[in-house]
C-alpha cells in the first residue's frame, strides 16, 4: 500500500480518532499525541490493514484500548486535567450565545461519565454509529450498550436539568 | 402534533431505544428556535453532541518510515560484527593438543639456547684469561716506554760530546 492510498483511507476517520481521544484523555495536546501514534501503528501495519474488512472500525478499537491504557500508565499523571480548548462553532445566533455555557457544561458533565459511557456516548451520539458497529468495536453485546449508553443519557440529563434549575427551586 | 411526536422520541431516546434517523430528527429539533420549554434542558446536550462533530486533527502525521529501517539494520550488523570477533577464535583457534605441542617444541628450543649460552659463558671466562695477558702486556710497552726516553736521553748526550 502506497502513502497515498495510506492517507485517503485513513482521512475519512481520522477525526473520530482524535475525538475519541479527546473525550477520553481530556486535553488537546494529549489527543493529538495519541491521534498521531495510532495513526502510524496503522502505518506500520499497511500491508496487514488490506487483510481487514473494517479498518475504521479496528481503528477505533485500537483507538479506545490505547487511550485506557495511557489513562492507567505513568505518564497518566502528566495529564491535563484542566483545559481551555471549546471553540464555538454555531454562536451565530443570540440563543446559542446564551446556551454556551450550558452546552459547556454539558462537556464536563460528560468527563465525569466513566470511561465505559464516554466510549459509548461518543460512538452513538457524537459519531452516529449504529449499535452493531460499536459493538463490533468494543467487543460487547447490544444490549449492554444499550443499557449503558441509556445510563448515560440518564446522568447527563439529571444533572443538567439541576444546573438549569439551579437558582429556581 | 410534531412535540407529541418529539416527546415520544425522547421517551425512546432515554431508553436507548431511538434509530440514528430518530435521533437524527431530534438534534434537528433541538437545533431550531422554536424548542418547547419543558424540553429547554435537552438543548445544550444535543448541541454539545453536533458541536463537538464539528471538530478535526489538523496535526501532520510524519508517515516517512524508510530511513529509520536502515539505521535499526545498521546497529544489527554492528552487533553481528562484534559477536563473530569473539565467537570465531573459540571455534577456529588451537586446539589444547596443538598448545602442547607449541609448548614442548618452546621447552625444546629453549633449553638448547642455554646451552649455547653456557658455550658462550666458558668463552667469555677464556676471554678473560686473555685480558689479563693484554694488561701484562701493556705494562711491558709502558716499561719499553721508559726504556725508550731513558734511549733518548742517553742519545742528546751521546751528541753533547
Amino acid at each position: 500500500m502506497k502513502q497515498t492510498d495510506f492517507v485517503s483511507l485513513v482521512m475519512p476517520f481520522k477525526d473520530k480518532v482524535f475525538r475519541l481521544a479527546k473525550r477520553l484523555l481530556v486535553s488537546r495536546e494529549e489527543a493529538e499525541d495519541a491521534t498521531q501514534e495510532i495513526l502510524l501503528k496503522l502505518w506500520k501495519n499497511n500491508k496487514k490493514i488490506e487483510d481487514y474488512k473494517n479498518v475504521e472500525a479496528f481503528s477505533m478499537t485500537i483507538t479506545k484500548n490505547f487511550c485506557l491504557d495511557r489513562l492507567k500508565s505513568k505518564q497518566a499523571q502528566n495529564l491535563k486535567i484542566v483545559h481551555s480548548n471549546y471553540t464555538d462553532n454555531n454562536a451565530s445566533l443570540q440563543k446559542q450565545v446564551e446556551a454556551k455555557d450550558s452546552v459547556d457544561w454539558v462537556s464536563k458533565i460528560m468527563e465525569d461519565l466513566p470511561e465505559q459511557q464516554k466510549i459509548i456516548v461518543q460512538l452513538r451520539d457524537i459519531e452516529e454509529y449504529d449499535f452493531a458497529e460499536i459493538a463490533k468495536m468494543l467487543d460487547m453485546n447490544e444490549t449492554a450498550i444499550r443499557v449503558n449508553l441509556s445510563r448515560a443519557r440518564k446522568t447527563i440529563r439529571e444533572k443538567l436539568t439541576n444546573t438549569h434549575q439551579y437558582g429556581i427551586k | 402534533m410534531v412535540l407529541n411526536n418529539i416527546e415520544k422520541l425522547i421517551e425512546k431516546y432515554n431508553k436507548a431505544e431511538t434509530t440514528l434517523q430518530e435521533e437524527a430528527q431530534l438534534k434537528a429539533y433541538f437545533k431550531s428556535d422554536n424548542v418547547a420549554a419543558h424540553f429547554e434542558h435537552y438543548k445544550p446536550m444535543f448541541q454539545y453532541f453536533s458541536q463537538s462533530k464539528q471538530e478535526q486533527y489538523t496535526k501532520d502525521v510524519p508517515l516517512n518510515t524508510k530511513k529509520t529501517k536502515l539505521y535499526q539494520w545498521i546497529s544489527v550488523a554492528a552487533v553481528a560484527v562484534l559477536m563473530l570477533g569473539l565467537v570465531v577464535p573459540t571455534f577456529i583457534g588451537p586446539t589444547e593438543q596443538e598448545k602442547q605441542e607449541a609448548l614442548m617444541v618452546y621447552n625444546q628450543t629453549m633449553e638448547a639456547l642455554s646451552l649455547v649460552s653456557i658455550g658462550m659463558n666458558e668463552g667469555k671466562q677464556q676471554l678473560n684469561s686473555l685480558a689479563l695477558v693484554s694488561d701484562n702486556l701493556n705494562q711491558g710497552m709502558e716499561e719499553a716506554g721508559r726504556l725508550s726516553e731513558f734511549s733518548k736521553t742517553t742519545n742528546k748526550i751521546f751528541k753533547i760530546k
